[in-house]
């Protein structure tokens, strides 16, 4: 781990991403699932998973669209980052989701369907 | 990041629900934003007022965390959707304005001062050099830092409520003393407003947290204002620093050439349907410029003009307001251009602005074509 934004204790399944996510115009805020014809996660669901991306981009409000994933019970367990940035930093905040970030090396080696565990309380992370 | 025992234990969940989620939100950003600690600020400036930007969710939100919530020092907000004295004209539907309504009514219930501007360091006082605020609106933080002599990240929503309702704000890299390793050196001749708009808009593509910036001549409240909604549109970056910066410094030209690029990348049209002013919302001295260019004169079109409450109220005592209706303007007070649901491309394909941040909105948001012009073309275009 290299920094706790938001911490937590989980355990689930990656669902991976090598591109950036954009909350606010590619997720469907009442269903969970990546509405952009162009992402590689396009009609996947972010439920129950812990997802893993390079970082956040767009505009600041995609943070409500985060909270409302989680208000909809169809928030990710859990968020993984290459890059921090404010939009997920403060959407994971506020809707209690752990977030935290990783080396690129780290990043690399994380592959989607994965089971992985994290409890920030004692900074680590294991990987099955 | 340190945290004393006091914010230890809110963050923990023990001074209640909202300190604690106020707590995370600020802990995370800090994280983020690479600060070690909290600092206390005297002044919050809030974005998320819009129902036509934080939508149902953030309405929802708000709503709820204002049975609880309360801000610790004075907090002025953002513009929202409409005018509510002349919404009636604007066609919106029912469910919009009820939410927006909605949204009003939980930030006055949290102890917001309901000004609906965001040029809150042009209609408030500003404290002494160097005080802490948090900034939301990206104009008004860029403004705060590079103009008022004042301190403030460029916080997000969520940051400036937090920070609201704790009286404290991360101690990130826009608090502190910068030192930049871009310096761009303004070649454009005779600029406007326009000029600066599209030297803003360069300077956030390419700078990261602040920016040097040379070349500059004496400029007036429009053209800083325009500069510094520009430079918020495009990127991160939030200090513009005068000056040529060290010697080390990575120099960069903004002639004529940069220029036309960001001219190309914004000016979709000819001309325009309507003309819009006001983005960032006009303040008082720019009112009563706009009032003498228009002496004799009345536009063609409709013109829609963005200002705060508090700027018309004193416009129509000075009688700016009757010549500015005179002269065909449709005055709007507490929303701007920007994501503004007054404006629909249903019966507008173009409009025709002076405003780079207003050309970037209703570009990417509203999906309309945008016609660039400094003010003074416009008036020699479009009045009679």
């Amino acid at each position: 781990m290299k920094k706790i934004l938001v911490s937590g204790k989980v355990e689930g399944i990656v669902l991976k991403s090598e591109k950036p996510i954009n909350f606010l115009g590619m997720v469907d805020k009442k269903t969970g699932i990546i509405s952009d014809k162009n992402h590689d996660l396009y009609q996947k669901s972010l439920k129950d998973t812990v997802l893993v991306f390079p970082s956040g981009v767009g505009s600041s409000v995609g943070a409500y669209t985060i909270y409302s994933i989680k208000s909809n019970q169809t928030a990710p367990l859990a968020m993984i980052c290459k890059k921090v940035d404010l939009t997920v930093a403060t959407g994971c905040a506020l809707a209690n989701i752990p977030l935290i970030t990783i080396s690129d090396e780290e990043f690399s080696s994380i592959k989607n369907g994965m089971k992985i565990s994290f409890d920030t309380e004692f900074n680590q992370i294991h990987y099955q | 990041m340190e945290l004393t025992k006091e914010e230890e234990s809110a963050l923990k969940g023990e001074h209640g629900e909202i300190m604690q989620m106020a707590y995370r939100i600020l802990v995370a950003t800090g994280e983020a934003t690479d600060a070690e600690k909290l600092v206390p600020i005297e002044w919050a400036h809030l974005s998320g007022v819009n129902y036509n930007t934080i939508g149902d969710a953030g309405e929802e939100f708000l709503s709820g965390i204002s049975k609880y919530a309360r801000v610790k020092v004075k907090t002025t907000l953002n513009p929202m959707g409409f005018d509510i004295d002349n919404v009636s004209n604007y066609g919106l539907d029912e469910n919009f304005i009820s939410k927006q309504l909605s949204i009003k009514n939980s930030y006055e219930t949290m102890g917001v001062i309901p000004s609906f501007s965001c040029i809150p360091y042009e209609i408030f006082d500003i404290p002494k050099n160097g005080t802490q605020v948090a900034f939301a609106e990206s104009n008004a933080a860029i403004h705060a830092n590079s103009y008022d002599n004042l301190k403030t990240n460029k916080e997000s929503a969520f940051s400036a409520l937090a920070s609201a309702i704790l009286g404290k704000s991360p101690y990130s890299s826009l608090r502190k003393e910068d030192d930049p390793n871009i310096t761009i050196r303004m070649k454009v001749k005779n600029p406007n407003e326009l000029t600066y708009g599209m030297l803003g808009f360069f300077a956030g593509k390419v700078g990261d947290t602040s920016v040097n910036i040379s070349g500059l001549e004496e400029m007036d409240k429009r053209q800083t204002k325009a500069m510094c909604g520009g430079m918020g549109t495009s990127g991160t970056c939030a200090k513009f620093i005068f000056g040529e910066g060290n010697s080390d410094c990575e120099k960069i030209d903004f002639d004529e050439k940069e220029m036309q690029n960001v001219h190309d990348e914004l000016n979709t049209a000819e001309k325009g349907d309507i003309i819009t002013l006001g983005s960032p919302q006009l303040g008082l001295d720019e009112i009563s410029d706009l009032a003498g260019k228009l002496k004799g004169r009345s536009f063609q079109k409709r013109c829609m003009v963005f200002m705060p409450r508090t700027v018309k109220e004193q416009s129509t005592k000075i009688g700016y307001t009757a010549e500015l209706e005179r002269a065909g303007c449709e005055i709007l007070s507490d929303c701007c251009i920007c994501l503004s649901p007054l404006i629909s491309k249903d019966s507008v394909d173009a409009v025709t602005t002076n405003s780079i941040k207003g050309a970037f909105y209703l570009k990417n948001s509203n999906g309309v074509d945008v016609n660039l012009k400094p003010l003074l073309q416009i008036v020699e275009d479009e009045t009679r």
